[in-house]
């Protein structure tokens, strides 16, 4: 309980990246909280990289985050650029009203 | 003691503000209780020893990501009433289909061990941190050993600001702007002259 191990930083990003399922299922009208549920899930993951990389010695975790971090900011920036795009187009940002290529 | 006591500090708030992300019912709440969770998670890192990447964490993630959603969320002026609508009509498959998420990976984490020869695998050696700080360590990983992915990291970002510009840019009709290439063009406005030498015009 009171020494802090691998197992703990795992679990709060199991249960980080939990919530941001949650949040993509929950948040049906609303793409701006499903971006940001996305940011927290890959938050989860740069958790468990930088625990795996402190636990067992090995940089590469942390060069791994770095990129992850690199990815995770270009998309928000895209998908940040494409909703304003499709807003401006339907004036609305829900989720049931993307269905113009009836996918 | 005290690491366990900063540690189950910075993780309970984290998952806190992370469910308040979820569940909260106005959008600017929303990217503010990320702000925290992400603020929770460089302590979550420092305690790690990742303290460069904390440190990227709060510069990037607050000071860049979290900023862009909050103005987007603010520019777009969306109905917050009628975002809440079917609130509660997807809680209960997301809720079960999280708790079974949540579970399995815990189960995981509970179940898991390392191989016995698992040091074998190790990649990039950590030097010893009371030698050689973690920014230099990472510095000169990245630096030599990945400095290709580094340029092509630094690709990445400009592919994404040229794309986040041509996706946002619009041209609006009616606006009276200076066209230089059009002025210079004009067949009446300009008279080309042939000065001869020592004579002037």
């Amino acid at each position: 309980m009171f020494t802090i191990g691998l197992g703990h930083y795992l679990s709060v990003a199991a249960i980080l990246f939990a919530t941001g399922i949650f949040g993509i299922f929950l948040n049906r009208k609303n793409v701006i909280v499903i971006l940001m549920s996305v940011e927290l899930m890959l938050l989860a993951v740069n958790i468990n990289m930088v625990a795996f990389s402190a636990h067992l010695g090995d940089l590469m975790g942390q060069v791994f985050s770095l990129f992850i971090l690199t990815v995770a900011a270009a998309e928000a920036a895209i998908g940040l650029a494409i909703l304003v795009a499709f807003f401006r187009a339907r004036g609305s940002i829900a989720v049931e009203d993307i269905n113009s290529m009836k996918g | 003691m005290i690491e366990a006591l900063v540690f189950y500090m910075f993780a309970l708030t984290a998952i806190a503000s992370g469910v308040m992300v979820v569940v909260s019912r106005n959008p600017v709440h929303s990217v503010l209780f990320l702000i925290v969770a992400f603020f929770n998670a460089a302590g979550l890192f420092v305690l790690l020893g990742a303290e460069f990447l904390a440190m990227i964490l709060v510069v990037v993630y607050v000071g860049a990501v979290a900023v862009l959603f909050l103005f987007v969320v603010m520019m777009l002026d969306v109905n917050q009433v009628e975002l809440r609508q079917g609130f509660l009509q997807y809680l209960p498959i997301g809720g079960v289909i999280g708790g079974i998420l949540t579970f399995e990976l815990l189960f995981i984490v509970g179940a898991w061990q390392f191989q016995p020869d698992v040091s074998a695998a190790i990649a990039a050696a950590a030097p010893p941190p009371d030698q050689v700080t973690n920014t230099q360590a990472l510095g000169s990983l990245i630096y030599t050993r990945f400095a290709y992915l580094f340029q092509a990291a630094g690709a990445i970002l400009l592919v994404a600001m040229i794309g986040a510009i041509a996706l946002t840019h619009r041209k609006r009709p009616g606006v009276k702007k200076q066209k230089i290439a059009d002025q210079i063009a004009r067949e009446d406005s300009i008279e080309l002259k042939k000065v001869e030498t020592g004579r002037g015009i």
